[in-house]
């Protein structure tokens, strides 16, 4: 078994990439945090071959589950139009937060577990529940969403 | 969990989604990332210490032999390796050999690190540390225990160790045993020599078994 701090230099990076597009930058590193707490734990337990980043990927999900939960039960005030992103916006996680907060949990969720962390959307489908297609597209319809603000961005509309 | 039991199906890491659309191009690393990690890497050893979820510790020190990658369990210090012989082939055999639990987390190696640095710069004559002797068992660990009863600046030899084991015929078990101390420098094999006065084999190499005899025929 690899040792727990290769686990971490492999994946941390890719862990934070989820964290941040379905939590948000501040609530990022805590899950972070939280995740890797609760994989050194359970690590010694984890079956040889499995495949280590959708393990991961899991235990996140559900500290994102718990920080959402939390968040519902101490609302805070929301605006509803998004500020506008700072001048550099494209290299800011800030300001790609902002985009990505437009999107629904589901959407930003689906987008995070493919495209960030690498999963098929059958293994999506299974964190997320519903159907692979469904998951297909709320990733497909979340990035239509980014591409379009992106845009929008890059013309300084937003 | 059954179903991630397959290595590598995914489409591919970040790189390849990245790449994929102009959409996902905003989710690509930020500058600041390394820092954050870095950050985040400290925070979780700090936390799995008193969770009781770290359980070897290592840093690595610079020093004149080279480069030392200290280990330590909640016993104490474990194991003491030279560069040579690869950081990730130590650790690994750590992980196997005692618990994948590993982390970077140069705190606990405080105390073992500050008292090496004062052993190279001529000022600490012998160690005062809590020592894990879990690496070695049976004959060589009786050997490894033999072995510090040699004191700072004084040699032994092969043969000397193995007729203070009570086992004269010994000589190349006593050798073997000193080849595999898993705490060389705190363990002192650098000082068993060959009975015809050369130095002999060395873990770190016979160049380090060298500096620390002069180093301590010098003090």
């Amino acid at each position: 078994m690899k040792p727990f701090e290769q686990i971490v230099r492999e994946h941390g990076p890719a862990v934070l990439r989820v964290c941040r597009a379905v939590l948000g930058p501040d609530a990022a590193e805590d899950a972070w945090s939280e995740t890797f707490l609760a994989a050194l734990g359970a690590y010694p337990d984890l079956p040889e071959g499995a495949n280590v980043q959708a393990w991961l990927v899991t235990i996140a999900k559900r500290k994102a589950v718990d920080q959402h939960r939390s968040a519902a039960r101490n609302p805070l005030p929301v605006n509803d139009i998004p500020e506008p992103p700072p001048a550099a916006a494209p290299a800011d996680t800030d300001g790609l937060w902002t985009a990505l907060k437009t999107l629904s949990v589901r959407q930003r969720e689906a987008l995070a577990y493919h495209h960030l962390a690498g999963l098929p959307y059958a293994e999506v489908a299974q964190l997320l529940g519903g159907s692979e297609a469904a998951c297909r597209r709320s990733a497909a319809d979340g990035i239509k969403k980014l591409r379009t603000l992106y845009e929008e961005d890059r013309n300084g509309i937003l | 969990m059954a179903s991630y039991d397959s290595a590598g199906a995914g489409p591919g890491g970040t790189d390849t989604a990245a790449a994929d659309t102009s959409g996902t191009r905003l989710l690509a690393p930020d500058p600041r990332e390394a820092a954050v990690l870095a950050a985040l890497h400290t925070r979780l050893a700090a936390d799995a210490e008193p969770a009781g979820l770290l359980d070897v510790a290592y840093t690595v020190i610079d020093s004149p032999v080279g480069r030392l990658i200290l280990a330590a369990t909640d016993a104490g210090l474990v194991r003491v390796a030279f560069e040579g012989e690869g950081v990730d082939t130590v650790l690994q055999d750590l992980s196997t050999r005692i618990s994948p639990r590993i982390l970077e987390a140069p705190g606990r190696l405080a105390r073992p690190a500050a008292q090496l640095r004062e052993y190279f710069d001529g000022t600490r004559r012998s160690f005062d540390l809590d020592l894990d002797l879990r690496l070695t068992a049976g004959y060589r660990r009786t050997v490894v225990q033999t072995l510090q009863q040699i004191g700072y600046g004084r040699t032994s030899t092969y043969a000397g160790i193995a007729a203070l084991t009570g086992n004269p015929g010994a000589v190349r078990a006593v050798g073997t045993a000193c080849g595999r101390n898993p705490l060389p420098l705190v363990i002192p094999c650098h000082r068993v020599l060959r009975s015809d006065g050369t130095t002999g084999g060395y873990r770190g190499g016979p160049a380090a078994k060298k500096i620390l005899l002069d180093l301590e025929a010098a003090a």
